[in-house]
């Protein structure tokens, strides 16, 4: 009888995500426009992304973004998670802010940093340029292109580590803080030994996903440069987007998009292994 | 709970705290003082307070945008996966926090895997097996996609509230003669309405706030979001950066004032689906 509470769940979610990752699977193999029969093509695919530079540099790009996401925005929210737990007033009033950027669009906090911050016309960056500081747009060079990007999405997801965080050290047991501070440690110390290590579980599981999402960045990348100038902040699934809908070979498309899930499905295993321990619990 | 005392101390973590809230706020400060802007003015610097507030910015963002039809698709759609997603999820909750079925460990799983699968593993046969379907444009259907999108989260955070449950009530109800179904419905759900409420707004935030599925799924003039014609207006229609930004809050402002009202729900739900299990 109860299975029969699942079928909703399990009908929708065989229709819209399992047939059609079984057919990318298939479709990854095959060339294929959209419209016409598939054409069977070995591993066609892959070999053709082999060779293609775009499809490195985009995989390089991601795994820069993973380095980058796996530092900066984990070190700010454990920082600001810390010094939220030191302060005495206004925990509340610093969250609600710091959380901010998470609950906006991201198609709007993209157009705000790209016409408010880095426009050279309607910018800061524009006014810092007038009034003779040596600023460019990183938007507009390949080589910084990326890092603009990857700015932006820090600014939106910081504050949800924060959060996190926060929320996992106030978990932390009262009687170890004391007789930490009983024996004297100072703050470092006590970040080092007792509340980082208390919180760990949390830095860990924040660490996996920063890897899986990493991997699915896509929003900020379309919207701030479609992966330009020159495919130099393309990210696997921006060129998985192009090669599909805009260049028509969805086979290519489909590999792309295995690769993406392969990094995936590494980091997916660690997930539900620490994720079904903790539900054992 | 007080780690230290000394005034330096307290002085440099506000210090610190503040400097957070500085870069958290920037942007946002940017985005509404330009909205009263005219667009002559930004230029000239985006700092500088509005010399005369241009309220025409607001009007005309939301013609140009044809908000009043897309506000209306972005609810519509908003509503659908909200009572999809609740609907669909507290039943498959409360069976895998019940362990009702002996195969409650591989759902699970299973669900768990999708939540982490990328869009990209499903996205392109599904767009072109809509788009043989003639479902492309079809709100109904991208409400589908949400759901299927979401409900792991939903699920898993719905988890905990059934767990919390004591065991006795349920068997209480069936020993007086209730059915599965009414425990399920006449004791379970309003004990974890809670819950849902949770489940709901940061499923409707979600929702309200997506891009690539929109953008994808819904071309057609009369059926985008509020979202994508604001990015449409940005991209093509305006180069007006006080119309655009005036757009922009028109988005956020729903958003920004239900989250700082409710703001520990939120906080404590987008948390808890994601780490808690």
């Amino acid at each position: 009888m109860h299975r029969l509470y699942l079928v909703p769940t399990l009908a929708i979610n065989f229709v819209i995500i399992l047939v059609p990752a079984l057919l990318t699977i298939a479709l990854a193999f095959f060339r294929w426009d959209g419209i016409s029969a598939p054409v069977f093509n070995g591993l066609g695919n892959f070999q053709a992304l082999a060779g293609d530079r775009v499809f490195w540099s985009a995989l390089t790009n991601n795994l820069i973004w993973t380095a980058i996401f796996l530092v900066v925005p984990i070190a700010m929210g454990l920082l600001a998670a810390t010094m939220l737990l030191i302060a005495p007033r206004g925990r509340t009033f610093f969250q609600v802010v710091y959380f901010l950027p998470v609950i906006i669009a991201t198609a709007i906090t993209a157009r705000v940093w790209q016409g408010m911050i880095y426009s050279p016309v309607t910018g800061l960056f524009g006014l810092m340029q007038k009034s003779g500081l040596p600023v460019v747009n990183p938007l507009s060079l390949p080589t910084t292109a990326l890092f603009g990007v990857a700015t932006v999405d820090l600014w939106h997801w910081w504050g949800f580590l924060c959060v996190i965080f926060f929320a996992a050290l106030r978990q932390v047991p009262q009687e170890q803080i004391e007789a930490a501070r009983i024996e004297g440690a100072t703050f470092w110390q006590m970040m080092r030994y007792v509340l980082l290590p208390g919180i760990r579980p949390t830095i860990t599981l924040m660490m996996i996903m920063t890897v899986i999402w990493s991997f699915l960045v896509f929003d900020f990348v379309y919207i701030l440069t479609q992966g330009g100038p020159a495919f130099s902040s393309e990210v696997l699934s921006t060129l998985a987007y192009r090669k599909a809908f805009y260049d028509l070979n969805v086979g290519q498309a489909a590999a792309t998009a295995l690769v993406i899930s392969l990094f995936g499905l590494v980091a997916t295993y660690f997930y539900i292994r620490v994720q079904s321990q903790e539900g054992e619990q | 709970m007080r780690l230290v005392e000394s005034r330096t101390t307290l002085t440099i973590t506000y210090f610190v705290l503040a400097i957070g809230a500085f870069t958290a706020l920037f942007p946002i400060a940017l985005l509404v003082l330009n909205s009263l802007k005219s667009a002559q003015e930004i230029v000239l610097n985006p700092l500088a307070l509005p010399q005369t507030i241009r309220w025409d910015n607001f009007t005309r963002a939301w013609n140009d945008a044809r908000f009043s039809q897309t506000f209306v698709n972005s609810i519509v759609l908003t509503g659908m996966t909200i009572i999809l997603v609740c609907v669909t999820g507290s039943m498959s909750a409360y069976v895998l926090a019940r362990k009702k079925i002996k195969s409650w460990r591989l759902v699970t799983g299973y669900l768990l895997a999708t939540t982490t699968a990328p869009i990209q593993l499903f996205l392109f046969p599904l767009y072109f097996g809509f788009a043989k379907l003639g479902l492309i444009n079809n709100v109904f259907a991208v409400s589908l996609v949400y759901t299927a999108i979401y409900s792991p989260f939903a699920i898993m955070l719905l988890r905990t509230y059934f767990l919390a449950v004591p065991k006795e009530l349920e068997e209480a109800a069936l020993i007086d003669g209730a059915t599965h179904w009414q425990v399920f419905t006449k004791v379970m759900l309003p004990i974890v309405s809670p819950g849902i409420l949770t489940v709901a707004l940061i499923i409707g935030l979600y929702s309200w706030n997506e891009f690539l599925i929109a953008t994808t799924f819904l071309q057609q003039q009369d059926k985008v979001t509020a979202v994508v014609s604001f990015f449409l207006l940005s991209g093509q229609y305006s180069s007006d950066w006080g119309e655009i930004m005036a757009a922009a809050l028109i988005i956020v402002l729903p958003i920004v004032v239900l989250f700082v009202f409710l703001q520990r729900r939120f906080i404590e739900g987008m948390a808890g689906g994601s780490v808690k299990g």
